[in-house]
């Protein structure tokens, strides 16, 4: 059977894209094939990682000088920060301009394919070819290649010099490349956009919702290096440095989640995500041994070109052997840990005890979309596999994950636990578009979820700041209308509404291209998509419900809160660490406490009855400029995120706007160039030509998937599968998704409104709720079975548990055995055995040793005397 | 323990008397010179009656050292050693007639001059340490 290279495209590209090729002119991902020129001028976009980190290192430099914070006794305290918001100024300032040259490199990027192209779109984005710019030299080294002789065939060394050379006696030499060098597309050019800019704006947010922890310059530091890990990981142009990069964010993961140190909890979650993550990486680390063992090469353009021929560094083809599987599973496992999907999603939720700006940072920015990034960028080796089954798994995962954490989302009741929820959830959803070979709409998800979830996840933070910590849906209510709050609230909404995939926002559009792609492409291809496709509909109607939970209970209906137990002038529960109340504080809560306390009686008294200390004292505490200028700015961005929707790209493909033509010149678009022009030429040769290989072909087939209306491509039949294209109720889903997709988000949103909805318009007339903690809901969960579901999902499932008995304990009983085995053995008859000999023979002699000197000087002259005893003996 | 010291002096003694050995090998060939000072009874003073000074000296001062923990004492009786073989030198040198042996002991003065006044001062410091000369207050040193 000969190999399948199969790829899905939309009608038209595959249609222009075979016009092109008889026309002779190269392909959409033709680039691919060559090597990518270093741009020499480009040093700059090194740039943005170094800002960053230069901005860690001034505030990791802050940590050790003096702050003006001061101890109730008067003793300076070292490192606190105390009112002093100069690293969060400095990392703010250096992300801002590492945005803004991010800005720049993408212009020009950008504007590099316009002129060249002549004007025509789908010719421009093959013009815009990825940058390579080497900073420095990182790791190099030169082997021979034993293997060379043994394959027999080689690949020529063409344009592959750089990596092998075969000398005169036919002896070959491989180089082993991994520079700190940045390979910038579109896809890196993507991610870096929003990665720097949601740090910054993070950032922003941070310097005032950590202005009363300890440790706060300490915080800015691992935020900036966080960001700098993250700029690795995206920008570098090897796998090795994504390594790299991908454990420093691991890295700085474990140094923000362990933020409150003190706390147990919070040490927990970080150790938790720190093993969670090793096990991913450990995938990840397979991966590239095993890509680098098969293709002897760790750099993209270089793994790029014979992934494309199909071909292994010897000129074999890989294509039926068990590494074109091997390697994208593997490294799938790496992406679901970073990302985490389902065996490897439990570490999220518990992220929820860092700080809220780094929930947000790790939910939005970076950290959890690097998953999506590595798949998106190794697409080609997914694509390798004739049979797909990386891309099944991928789909069938994320579609369960997505639709396991919906359920677990549900039943929350801590705030910020339902939206950590709903980013594994909306994870879930880009894997699955990547399964559904729609990486287009993965990474448009991924962009508009950036804004959205930092938006919501920086709204929640807010309310935790401003309410002493409490995070519990059922003790707050109607933030709307209390004072200061109505910021907070609008960016909450537009957050929710982009959750939710209400029609027209930002969210609405990336989750239908996923939700489209889900019907679109053919069963046949990946098994089950249609199935996928139903399950991910009920999923957004669960994500509509949930997260219209939390806004009509948190932000709307009668006003009534209670503070969590975390006290603004202790430093998240640590006595000792505490820094007097400043002045405006106290001045602030005095003002608060004149203006604003007249809460709802009723749920007054029920509080202080049902808290034990009440709230007497307590005045929630509004959020201030940095917080509400973030918010605005983030609410914006999460409105305008629909845009790119609409502008650029090839309108006749299926909506592939901004993202899309962003993507198209980028590995993550690879499919459309898996049509071998070549080969749907019928003559294979040009292909191999490119590499010198006449032995070693890809024979593929090339699959073409035409859209419903489009008309047949002339002679494709012959050459490969034509697979039909999936439907959604008899019609095209790109289309119809648009109404199937808004019903299920409203009618969640009704039965949130419906179930949890306080009386009145904002219940949307159909809710009742006049309590904080009372809803209909409750009533819905007397009963039994639906109280018994509910329970179990609030329960997470259980999954934590049974990680705990099928992995944990068993690991744990383990390692208990091993350390009884080395304490007894090892330590007991092998360390301390040897050591005992010594021991013993010394304690024989050790009376000897009194530290009297007279005993020295005595057994030295008796010793002489002795001599000379004998002496006198042996002389007799 | 001078009993004892004197015990084995007069064994030593006793064992040269009753050894029977001839004056002529005990007392210098060449040594009328050394013999200028004469005990009545004795005998013109030999070799031999230096070496038996020198190692009665020698044998106190080990005893002396052995015996007593009072380090001033201990550091005086290093120097009752150092003199009982600066008189065994002496004579020896004498007993050769060659200037050898004084060498040696001139440098011997010299260096036990230096190791005295080290000696000394690192007792005064030890006493600062513990305000007491016992050497076995130290006996915490011990390995």
């Amino acid at each position: 059977m000969l190999a399948e290279s199969v790829t899905i495209a939309s009608s038209s590209s595959v249609t222009s894209s075979a016009a092109g090729l008889s026309a002779g002119t190269l392909g959409a991902g033709e680039h691919l094939f060559e090597y990518v020129p270093q741009v020499a001028g480009a040093w700059w976009i090194a740039l943005i990682p170094l800002l960053a980190l230069i901005g860690s290192a001034i505030a990791l430099g802050m940590c050790y000088f003096p702050s003006r914070g001061r101890r109730s006794d008067g003793t300076v305290e070292r490192g606190t920060g105390g009112k002093n918001k100069a690293p969060a100024l400095v990392v703010f300032a250096l992300l801002s301009v590492a945005f803004v040259i991010t800005l720049v490199g993408y212009l020009g990027w950008w504007n590099s394919g316009a002129g060249a192209g002549g004007g025509d779109p789908g010719s421009a984005a093959d013009a815009r070819a990825p940058q390579q710019v080497t900073l420095l030299e990182w790791i190099r080294f030169d082997y021979a290649d034993e293997n060379a002789a043994e394959a027999g065939e080689m690949i020529s060394t063409g344009a592959g010099e750089r990596m092998v050379r075969v000398a005169e006696d036919g002896s070959v030499t491989r180089s082993f490349i991994a520079d700190i060098a940045f390979y910038m597309d579109g896809l890196s050019w993507l991610w870096m956009l929003f990665v720097t800019f949601l740090g910054a704006m993070i950032c922003l947010y941070a310097s005032e919702y950590m202005h009363k922890d300890a440790g706060y310059p300490r915080f800015f530091a691992a935020f900036g290096l966080f960001v700098t890990s993250m700029a690795c990981l995206v920008m570098g142009d090897n796998l090795v440095l994504l390594y790299l990069g991908w454990e420093g964010v691991g890295l700085c993961s474990y140094l923000l989640i362990g933020y409150y140190y003190k706390k147990p909890s919070a040490v927990a979650a970080a150790k938790k995500a720190f093993i969670v993550n090793r096990i991913g990486d450990l995938g990840l680390a397979l991966g590239l041994y095993l890509t680098y063992t098969t293709f002897g090469t760790v750099q993209y353009d270089e793994l790029f070109r014979l992934v494309d021929q199909g071909v292994d560094a010897w000129g074999r083809d890989v294509t039926e052997t068990w590494v074109a599987w091997a390697i994208p599973l593997l490294l799938m496992v790496g992406a679901f840990g970073k990302s985490a999907q389902f065996p490897l999603y439990v570490w999220l939720p518990d992220a929820m005890e860092g700080p809220t700006p780094v929930s947000a940072l790790i939910h939005a920015a970076t950290m959890v979309t690097a998953g999506v990034y590595l798949i998106a960028r190794m697409y080609p080796l997914f694509l390798l596999d004739p049979d797909l089954h990386a891309l099944h798994a991928v789909a069938w995962i994320g579609t369960f994950t997505a639709l396991l954490a919906a359920t677990i989302g549900m039943a929350q009741f801590d705030i910020k636990r339902i939206m950590a929820y709903s980013t594994v959830s909306q994870l879930g959803y880009m894997f699955a578009g990547l399964g559904f070979l729609t990486s287009y709409g993965a990474a448009y998800h991924v962009f508009t979820h950036a804004f959205f979830k930092a938006t919501l996840f920086l709204a929640c933070g807010a309310v935790m700041h401003g309410f002493a910590g409490q995070l519990d849906l059922r003790k707050l209510s109607g933030l709307w209308t209390q004072k200061g709050w109505f910021i907070v609230s609008f960016a909450m909404l537009i957050g929710c509404l982009n959750l939710a995939g209400f029609a027209f926002t930002a969210g609405y559009f990336s989750k239908d291209m996923i939700l489209a792609e889900a019907f679109y492409t053919p069963d046949s291809l990946i098994h089950g998509s249609s199935l996928m496709g139903w399950l991910l509909l009920l999923t957004a109607g669960m994500t509509a419900y949930y997260t219209f939970r939390v806004f009509f209970r948190v932000f709307v209906g009668p006003e009534h809160f209670e503070p969590g137990d975390e006290h603004h002038e202790d430093d998240h529960g640590d006595a000792t660490d505490a820094l007097e109340p400043s002045e405006d504080h106290v001045a602030e809560h005095e003002a608060a406490a004149e203006a604003e306390h007249a809460p709802d009686p009723h749920s007054d008294v029920h509080a202080a009855d049902a808290h034990g200390h009440g709230h007497g004292g307590f005045h929630p505490h509004p959020p201030g400029w940095a917080i509400n200028t973030v918010m605005i700015v983030l609410a914006v961005g999460s409105i305008l995120a629909a845009i790119p929707y609409f502008v650029g790209g090839d309108k006749d493909a299926h909506a592939k706007g901004w993202v899309g033509e962003m993507l198209a010149s980028s590995s993550a678009e690879y499919f459309s160039g898996v049509v071998h022009p070549s080969h749907a030429d019928g003559n294979g040769e040009d292909a191999a030509g490119l590499v010198g290989v006449e032995a070693i072909e890809r024979d593929a087939e090339m699959v073409v998937l035409p859209a419903m209306a489009a008309e047949p491509v002339p002679g494709e039949a012959a050459h490969g599968t034509t697979l039909e294209a999936g439907s959604i109720l008899g019609g095209d889903p790109h289309k119809l998704m648009y109404y199937i997709s808004s019903v299920f988000g409203i009618v969640g949103i009704l039965i949130a409104a419906y179930l949890h909805g306080p009386r009145g318009a904002a219940g949307l007339f159909i809710g009742n709720r006049t309590e904080a903690s009372r809803s209909r809901a409750d009533g819905l969960l007397r009963i039994k079975p639906i109280g018994t579901v509910s329970k179990w999902a609030q329960a997470k499932w259980y999954v934590d548990e049974l990680y705990n008995a099928v992995l944990v304990l068993p690991l744990l009983v383990l390692s208990h055995i091993f350390h009884a085995i080395d304490k007894l053995i090892v330590d007991g008859a092998l360390v301390e055995g040897v050591g005992f000999i010594p021991r013993a023979l010394g304690s024989g002699v050790r009376p000897s040793q009194s530290g009297l000197l007279q005993g020295y000087a005595l057994s030295m002259a008796g010793g002489i005397g002795f001599i000379l005893l004998i002496v006198w003996l042996v002389s007799l | 323990m001078t009993t004892a010291c004197a015990a084995i002096s007069l064994a030593g003694w006793a064992a040269q008397a009753a050894s029977g050995a001839p004056a002529s090998v005990l007392g210098p060939e060449p040594g009328a010179a050394i013999g200028a000072v004469v005990e009545p009874g004795l005998g013109p003073i030999g070799l031999y009656h230096y070496l038996f000074l020198a190692a009665s000296l020698f044998v106190i001062g080990v005893i002396g050292f052995i015996s007593r923990r009072n380090m001033i004492i201990m550091f005086l009786c290093t120097e009752i050693m150092f003199q009982a073989a600066a008189i065994a030198l002496i004579a020896f040198s004498r007993f050769h007639l060659n200037h050898d042996g004084e060498v040696f002991v001139i440098f011997v003065l010299t260096i036990a001059a230096a190791e005295a006044a080290l000696a000394l001062a690192l007792v005064v410091l030890l006493f600062r340490r513990k305000e007491s000369l016992d050497s076995a207050e130290w006996a915490q040193l011990k390995g």
